[in-house]
C-alpha cells in the first residue's frame, strides 16, 4: 500500500477528451518520483489533480489511506514549486518564506526562527530583505523551494522547477533539490521532461504516454529495459526491429537471420530495440547470429563519435560507432547485435 | 541624423498644436478686457476672485467633485470584482460579457444620459443627486474594469494558487496577494475613472435639476450668456489641479502606473 495513491484518475477539460484515463500510481512514503514524458502527455495535469486544483472526473486520489479527492488546496498542506516559481512581487525574501507560517498564526519568535532555519538551508542567508525581482533565477527558485518547504508539507510537488535556469545551475540545483528532499524526508513528486534530470534523482520514475502511464520503475530499470516501444524511444532506443519467436532465446528476423536474446519475453511476434551506442561494427564475420548486414546512407558527426544511418535488410539501422574506423556512404559494413542489448518490447 | 533633425520638427510642431490653444487660455484668464481678447490688455486677478465669488461656480465644484468621488469609488467596488471574474474564469458567453462592461464607452454619452433620465428620474423618481451618481457610475464602470482588467492579465495566476497552496482560501489569496500587485492598475482606473466624471458633459446634461449642476455644464450655461474670462480662469484652476494631482501620482506611485 502506497503513501500516495491515484486510483484510476480520469480527467477532461472539455468532458469530451479524456486528458488522464484510468491513471494509477502508488508512492512510498519518502519517496522522490519523477513524471516523466514528451509535452502535452498530461503531467502537469496529474500534479495539479494531487495538489487539488483539479477534480479528477473520475477517480480517488488517498494520502496514508485517507481520500483528499474532494479536500480543496489550502487544506492540503502540500508544497508546491511552479515552473514560474510565482513568488509573491510585494513581498521580500523572508515574508515570502513565512507566508504560510503566517497563516498558521504562528507564533512571531517561532515564525522568525523556522524561516531563519529554512532560509539557511536553502543557501539564502543574507537575501531576506531583497524583493523577487531582485534575485537571480537560481535564488528565485530557491525562494520558492524554501516557502514550499518550510509549511512542513506532507508532500512536495515540484512543476520542471528547472526549466527556466542555465544548463550548470540545473545540475546543481538537481542535486540540491534531491539533497534537502533526502534530508527531511519529504515525500516529492518531480514533473520534467527532460529524462537525464529525471533519472539523475529520481528513485522511481513513471513514464507517461497520453494520459496513461506506460512504465512505472526504478531509473536503472527502466534504462535497461524499457517494457513498451513507447518507453524505448522516449530514452533514446532508436532502432526497431520486428521479428518472430523461434524458440526461447532465439528470434528470427524476416530475412531468416537469427537473433539470440538473453532477455526473453513471452510473446510471438515482437520488436527488438537496441541503442545505436550497442550496435558493434565489425569486419570478420565468424558467426551467423545476431549478424545484420547493410550498406551506409548517411554519415553525421557527433564529436566523440560518428552516427551511421545504414539500410539494412531488416530497416533503416542507426549506429554509432568510434573514430577509429571512418565508413564513407555507400560501404557495405556488417552490424552485430549482441546479445545482452536487445531489448524486446 | 537628418531623419531625427525631421523628427524633432515634426515632434515640436505636435506640442506646439496641443500647448499654444492651452496657452493662451492662460494668459487670457488675466485680461482686463470684459471678453475673451488675445493678446490681452492689463493684468488682473479680478476673474479669479469672481470664480470664487459665484455661488454657482463653487456649488457645481463642489458638486463635481463629490460626484466624480463617489461614481468612481462605487465603481471600483463594482468594478474589480467584475474585472477579477472576467479575468479569472472561463465562462460561457465570456467575450459577451466583456463588451457588454465596454458599451458604454461605444454607445454616445447622450444616449447612456438619456435612458437614466428616462428611466432613473422619470419613471423611478430618483433624486437629482442619486441620478446623476448612478449615471456617472455608468459612464466610469467600464473604464475600471478595462484598466484593473488588463493590470489583471498581467498578472502570474499560479502566483495566486502558490497562496492557496500555503494555505490561504481564495478571499484571502485575493485580499493578501491579488490586490497588492495590481495597485497600480487599481490607481491608474481611479485616475481615469475620476477625470472622466469630472469632465463628463452629456450624461450631467440631461440629469441635472433645479439647483444642482456639474461644473462643466454650469460652465457651458456661463458661456452661453457670458464671454467674460471667467471661464479662462475656472480652466487654470483645473489645470492647476490636475498638474498637483498628477504630481502627487507621480511622485508616490511613479508614472508607471498610467503605462502599466
Ligand atoms: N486548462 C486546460 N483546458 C483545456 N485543456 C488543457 C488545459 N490544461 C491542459 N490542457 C490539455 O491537456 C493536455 C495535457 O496537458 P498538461 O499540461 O498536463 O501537459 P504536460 O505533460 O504538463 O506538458 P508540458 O510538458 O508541455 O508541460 C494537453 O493536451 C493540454 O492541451
Ligand atoms: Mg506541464
Amino acid at each position: 500500500m502506497g503513501y500516495i495513491r491515484l486510483k484510476d484518475i480520469r480527467v477532461s477539460y472539455d468532458n469530451k477528451n479524456n486528458i488522464l484515463e484510468g491513471l494509477n500510481l502508488d508512492i512510498q512514503k519518502g519517496e522522490l518520483v519523477s513524471l516523466l514524458g514528451p509535452s502535452g502527455c498530461g503531467k502537469t495535469t496529474t500534479l495539479r489533480v494531487i495538489a487539488g486544483f483539479i477534480e479528477p472526473n473520475d477517480g480517488q486520489f488517498l494520502l496514508e489511506d485517507e481520500d483528499l479527492t474532494h479536500v480543496p488546496v489550502h487544506k492540503r498542506n502540500f508544497g508546491l514549486v511552479f515552473q514560474s516559481y510565482a513568488l509573491f512581487p510585494h513581498l521580500t525574501v523572508f515574508d515570502n518564506v513565512a507566508f504560510g507560517l503566517k497563516l498558521k498564526k504562528l507564533d512571531k519568535n517561532v515564525i522568525q526562527e523556522k524561516v531563519d532555519a529554512m532560509i539557511k538551508a536553502c543557501d539564502l542567508e543574507g537575501l531576506g530583505q531583497r524583493f523577487p525581482k531582485e534575485l537571480s533565477g537560481g535564488q528565485r527558485q530557491r525562494v520558492a523551494l524554501a516557502r514550499a518547504l518550510v509549511i512542513e508539507p506532507k508532500i512536495l510537488l515540484l512543476d520542471e522547477p528547472l526549466s527556466n535556469l542555465d544548463a550548470k545551475l540545473r545540475i546543481n540545483m538537481r542535486i540540491e533539490i534531491k539533497r534537502i528532499q533526502k534530508k527531511l524526508g519529504i515525500t516529492t513528486i518531480f514533473v520534467t521532461h527532460d529524462q537525464e534530470e529525471c533519472f539523475s534523482i529520481s528513485d522511481k520514475v513513471a513514464v507517461m504516454n497520453k494520459g496513461v502511464i506506460e512504465q512505472y520503475d526504478t531509473p536503472e530499470e527502466i534504462y535497461a529495459h524499457p517494457k513498451t516501444e513507447f518507453v524505448a524511444r522516449f530514452i533514446g532506443f532508436e532502432n526497431f526491429i520486428p521479428l518472430k519467436k523461434k524458440e526461447n532465446h532465439v528470434y528470427v528476423g524476416e530475412n531468416g537471420a537469427l537473433f539470440h536474446v538473453d532477455n526473453d519475453v513471452d510473446c510471438q511476434s515482437c520488436q527488438a530495440t537496441i541503442r545505436p551506442d550497442d550496435i558493434l561494427v565489425i569486419t570478420s564475420v565468424d558467426n551467423k547470429e545476431n549478424i545484420l548486414k547493410g550498406t551506409v546512407e548517411v554519415r553525421t558527426f557527433l564529436g566523440k563519435s560518428y552516427q551511421y544511418e545504414v539500410a539494412t535488410e531488416l530497416g533503416r539501422v542507426v549506429v554509432n560507432s568510434s573514430n577509429e574506423h571512418i565508413y564513407e556512404s555507400g560501404q557495405d559494413i556488417v552490424l552485430l547485435l549482441p546479445a545482452n542489448k536487445i531489448i524486446l518490447v | 541624423m537628418r531623419k531625427n533633425k525631421a523628427l524633432l520638427i515634426f515632434s515640436i510642431f505636435v506640442f506646439a498644436f496641443l500647448f499654444v490653444p492651452l496657452l493662451i487660455i492662460v494668459v487670457t484668464a488675466f485680461g482686463e478686457a470684459p471678453t475673451i481678447t488675445f493678446p490681452i490688455k492689463g493684468f488682473t486677478f479680478k476673474w479669479f476672485a469672481n470664480v470664487f465669488k459665484s455661488k454657482a461656480f463653487v456649488d457645481s465644484l463642489i458638486l463635481s467633485g463629490k460626484l466624480a468621488l463617489y461614481a468612481t469609488l462605487v465603481a471600483l467596488l463594482v468594478g474589480i470584482p467584475a474585472a477579477y471574474a472576467i479575468s479569472r474564469f472561463s465562462m460561457k458567453g465570456k467575450g459577451l460579457l466583456k463588451s457588454f462592461f465596454l458599451s458604454p464607452t461605444i454607445v454616445p454619452g447622450v444616449v447612456v444620459g438619456y435612458s437614466i433620465f428616462q428611466f432613473a428620474i422619470l419613471k423611478l423618481h430618483m433624486p437629482v443627486f442619486q441620478g446623476l451618481l448612478l449615471g456617472h457610475f455608468l459612464v466610469v464602470l467600464p473604464y475600471i474594469i478595462r484598466v484593473v482588467g488588463s493590470s489583471l492579465e498581467q498578472f502570474d495566476f499560479s502566483i495566486e494558487e502558490a497562496a492557496w497552496s500555503l494555505g490561504c482560501n481564495k478571499v484571502q489569496a485575493f485580499f493578501k496577494v491579488v490586490l497588492p500587485n495590481i495597485t497600480s492598475g487599481i490607481s491608474a482606473a481611479f485616475m481615469l475613472a475620476f477625470i472622466n466624471s469630472f469632465n463628463n458633459i452629456p450624461v450631467s446634461m440631461f440629469l441635472k435639476g433645479p439647483g444642482i449642476s456639474t461644473l462643466p455644464t454650469t460652465l457651458m450655461n456661463y458661456i452661453e450668456y457670458n464671454y467674460d474670462p471667467t471661464v479662462s480662469a475656472v480652466s487654470v484652476l483645473l489645470m492647476l489641479a490636475t498638474i498637483v494631482i498628477m504630481f502627487i501620482v507621480e511622485k508616490t506611485l511613479g508614472i508607471a502606473a498610467f503605462t502599466k
